[in-house]
C-alpha cells in the first residue's frame, strides 16, 4: 500500500492535482523523501509535528467543551444540582450526546471548510498545502457559542482563511491569527448569535418566547449588567460555567498550556507576561474603586470591582493567552518584544472588557490589536539591539596585535 | 466614421479598468469607504462627481491659457468649489433625505484627490472637447467602483438594493430569512468597504497580471 501509494505520487509529479494528493500523503503517512539541500539543523519536529502537538493540547479543552455542552444545556432545564458530583452529573452519556451533536458538526465544518479552501488555493498557486490550518481549525469550534448556525460558520471560516490568510501569501505570512480573524468576523457579522444571555446554553435560542425559554448568561455578562452570579470560585476554576465551547475551563487550559510550554512549542514569556499584564490592570480597577474614585452607579462599577484575579478565570482570557497569543506566527518574535507583546495583550484584555459597552469580552480584539503591533515592537527591539552594540563598539578599546596595525585601527575607530 | 476617434475613446475607457482612479491610482478612497454602505447614495455620489468632473474639466481646460501658474491651485479650487455648492444645493432641494444621508461627503468632493488630479494632470494641458471626456471617464471608473462596492455592501448587509427588500420572505415565512438566513452586520460598518476595494483590487491584478506593482 504504501509503497504504492510513493509510485503514485511520482506518477503525478508535476500535475496540478499533485499538490493535493501529497498533502493527504504526508497527512497520513510519513513519506519517503527526505530534504535534498540547504537545511543543516535536522530535527523531527516539524510543522506537521508542531501542529500536532497543539492540537493534542487542546482535545482535554474539546471534551472538556462536550460535557458542558450538555450539562448546561441540562442545568437550564432542570436547575443545577445541589451537591455536585462529577460522575453522576458531568460525566455523563445524556450530556456527552448534547455535547457531540452540537460540537461535532462545528469541528467538521470548520476542517471541511478551511481545508478545501487551503486545497484550492495549493492547486491553483500550484504549491504545496500548508500544515497551518490543522490548529486553526481545532481552534475555530472552541471559541465559538455552542449553536452557531453552521452556515455562518462556513461564511466566517472562508472569510478567515481568505482574508486574513491566503491574500497574505498563505501560512507563516499572515499578519492577523486567522482563528481570530474568523472570530471577529463572526462578532461583527452576526452580534446576535455572539452575545447574550441566550447563545451559550444549547437550544436556549429556539426555545426564547415560548414557555421552555431557558437561558445562561455568562459571569461576564451578569457582571457587565450589574448582576451577580451564582457560580463559585471552583466552578469558574473547574470549567462549570457558561461561555464559548473549549474556553471555560481554566483548569484544562492551564495543563494544556504546561504541555505546550515543556514541548517547547509555545512561548512561556508571552504566556507570562500576558498574566501580568491582566492582573496589573485588574489591580488599577480595583483600585479605583478601592479609593471611590467612581461612583457606584456608574455601569462600570460592577466589572471595575471584580477581583482582579478571577479575571483569568472567566472568559476566554485563558484560553486566548494560552493558545492564541502565543501563535509563533503573529506574535512577536524578539524575547523581549514577547514580554511588551503578551503584556499588552493582558492589560488590553482586561481594559477591553470593562470598557466595552457592547460585549463584555476583549481578549479577541486585544490580540488582534497586538498582532498588527507585533513587527513594529519586534522593529524597536532589534534597533535598541544594533544601538547598543554600537555604543559598545564605540567606547571599546581595541589592542592592537601587531605595532604596525594600530593607524588603520585609530582611524576606524575614531 | 466612427462618434470618437480611437484616441478619444481610450479617454473613457482606460479609467474605466486598466487605470481606474481607485484600484489602481488608489485616490478618492475615504469617500468610497464613507458613502457605499447603500447603493443610492453610491449611485447619487457618482453622479455628482460626474457633474463636477466633467465641468470641471472643462472650465478649468477653457481658462488654462489665462490662468497664472502660481495661483493656479486656488483657481482650481474655486472652480470645483463652484460646482460643488450647486450640486449640494440641487440635492437639497430635490432629494433632502438623500442629502442628510451623504451629509457631508458631498462638500468634501472639493478634496476628492480625483477631481485635483485631472485638473492638474489633463485640463491644464489639453482643449476642452478632450478634457470632457477625459472628466467624463474618470469620475466613471470611480462611479464604477462605488455602485460595484455598494451595491455587494447593501445587497449583503441590508438584504436590499435601492432601499427595495431583494432578499427576503416574497410570500409569509417562505424565504431566506425563514430558514435562518440573517444580513451580515459587518458589511454596514465602513471597514468592510476597505476589504471589498481590496477584493476588486485583488481580482483585476490577477485578470491583468501587468497592472501588479513591483514590491
Amino acid at each position: 500500500m504504501k509503497e504504492k501509494l510513493h509510485q503514485l505520487k511520482l506518477k503525478y509529479q508535476g500535475k496540478k492535482m499533485a499538490p493535493a494528493f501529497n498533502a493527504l500523503h504526508t497527512f497520513l503517512y510519513t513519506p519517503n523523501e527526505t530534504t535534498h539541500s540547504g537545511s543543516h539543523v535536522r530535527a523531527a519536529d516539524d510543522l506537521k509535528r508542531t501542529m500536532n502537538t497543539v492540537i493534542m493540547a487542546l482535545v482535554p479543552c474539546l471534551l472538556f467543551g462536550m460535557f458542558n455542552a450538555g450539562y448546561q444545556h441540562y442545568s437550564a432545564i432542570n436547575g443545577f444540582p445541589e451537591n455536585f458530583d462529577l460522575f453522576e452529573h458531568f460525566l455523563t452519556w445524556d450530556n456527552f450526546l448534547v455535547g457531540i451533536t452540537t460540537i461535532l458538526p462545528l469541528v467538521i465544518v470548520s476542517y471541511g471548510v478551511g481545508l478545501a479552501i487551503e486545497f484550492l488555493f495549493a492547486v491553483i498557486k500550484g504549491h504545496e498545502v500548508e500544515e497551518g490550518y490543522l490548529v486553526t481549525g481545532m481552534l475555530v469550534p472552541l471559541i465559538v457559542p455552542v449553536d452557531t448556525p453552521l452556515w455562518m460558520l462556513t461564511i466566517a471560516v472562508a472569510f478567515g482563511v481568505v482574508i486574513g490568510k491566503e491574500v497574505f501569501g498563505g501560512t507563516g505570512m499572515n499578519i492577523l491569527n486567522p482563528a481570530l480573524t474568523i472570530r471577529a468576523f463572526l462578532f461583527f457579522a452576526y452580534p446576535t448569535w455572539m452575545s447574550g444571555d441566550k447563545v451559550w446554553v444549547h437550544e436556549a435560542v429556539e426555545r426564547a418566547g415560548t414557555a421552555d425559554a431557558i437561558s445562561g448568561e455568562t459571569i461576564l455578562g451578569s457582571l457587565a449588567q450589574g448582576s451577580d452570579y451564582s457560580y463559585s470560585l471552583a466552578d469558574m476554576f473547574y470549567g462549570f460555567i457558561p461561555g464559548s465551547v473549549g474556553e471555560t475551563s481554566t483548569l484544562l487550559i492551564i495543563l494544556g498550556g504546561l504541555f505546550l510550554v515543556f514541548s517547547k512549542i509555545a512561548s512561556w514569556r508571552i504566556m507570562l507576561s500576558a498574566v501580568l499584564g491582566s492582573l496589573a490592570m485588574g489591580l488599577i480597577f480595583n483600585g479605583i474603586v478601592e479609593y471611590q474614585l467612581i461612583p457606584e452607579y456608574s455601569k462600570f462599577y460592577t466589572l471595575m470591582s471584580f477581583p482582579y484575579w478571577q479575571h483569568l478565570l472567566v472568559g476566554g482570557l485563558a484560553f486566548g493567552i494560552v493558545f492564541m497569543a502565543t501563535d509563533p506566527v503573529t506574535g512577536a518574535q524578539t524575547n523581549k518584544g514577547k514580554w511588551y507583546y503578551g503584556f499588552f495583550i493582558g492589560f488590553l484584555s482586561v481594559m477591553i472588557r470593562v470598557f466595552n459597552p457592547g460585549y463584555p469580552e476583549g481578549v479577541f480584539l486585544a490580540i488582534l490589536l497586538m498582532n498588527v503591533f507585533a513587527p513594529t515592537i519586534d522593529h524597536y527591539v532589534v534597533r535598541g539591539n544594533i544601538k547598543k552594540r554600537l555604543k559598545r563598539f564605540k567606547t571599546a578599546t581595541i589592542y592592537p596585535k601587531a605595532s604596525d596595525e594600530v593607524d588603520s585601527l585609530k582611524t576606524e575607530t575614531a | 466614421m466612427a462618434l470618437l476617434s480611437k484616441k478619444d475613446a481610450n479617454l473613457i475607457k482606460d479609467p474605466l479598468a486598466d487605470n481606474n482612479p481607485i484600484t489602481i491610482q488608489v485616490l478618492g478612497i475615504c469617500s468610497a469607504l464613507a458613502i457605499t454602505a447603500e447603493l443610492k447614495a453610491s449611485v447619487v455620489m457618482a453622479i455628482s462627481v460626474l457633474f463636477v468632473m466633467g465641468v470641471g474639466n472643462v472650465v478649468i481646460s477653457l481658462i488654462r491659457n489665462i490662468i497664472p501658474s502660481k495661483i493656479r491651485i486656488i483657481v482650481q479650487l474655486v472652480v470645483v468649489a463652484a460646482l460643488v455648492i450647486i450640486v449640494d444645493q440641487v440635492l437639497k432641494a430635490f432629494a433632502y433625505d438623500l442629502s442628510k444621508t451623504l451629509s457631508v461627503f458631498i462638500g468634501l468632493i472639493i478634496t476628492n484627490c480625483i477631481i485635483m488630479g485631472r485638473f492638474e494632470a489633463f485640463a491644464l494641458g489639453n482643449g476642452p472637447r478632450r478634457a470632457f471626456l477625459d472628466g467624463i471617464g474618470n469620475a466613471l471608473g470611480y462611479g464604477l467602483i462605488l455602485v460595484i462596492v455598494g451595491f455587494f455592501r447593501e445587497l449583503l448587509g441590508s438584504g436590499t438594493l435601492f432601499g427595495i427588500k431583494v432578499l427576503g420572505d416574497p410570500i409569509a415565512k417562505t424565504g431566506l430569512y425563514s430558514i435562518g438566513y440573517e444580513n451580515n452586520g459587518f458589511m454596514i460598518i465602513p471597514p468592510a468597504a476597505l476589504i471589498v476595494v481590496g477584493v476588486i483590487i485583488w481580482v483585476q491584478r490577477s485578470r491583468n497580471r501587468a497592472l501588479i506593482e513591483e514590491a
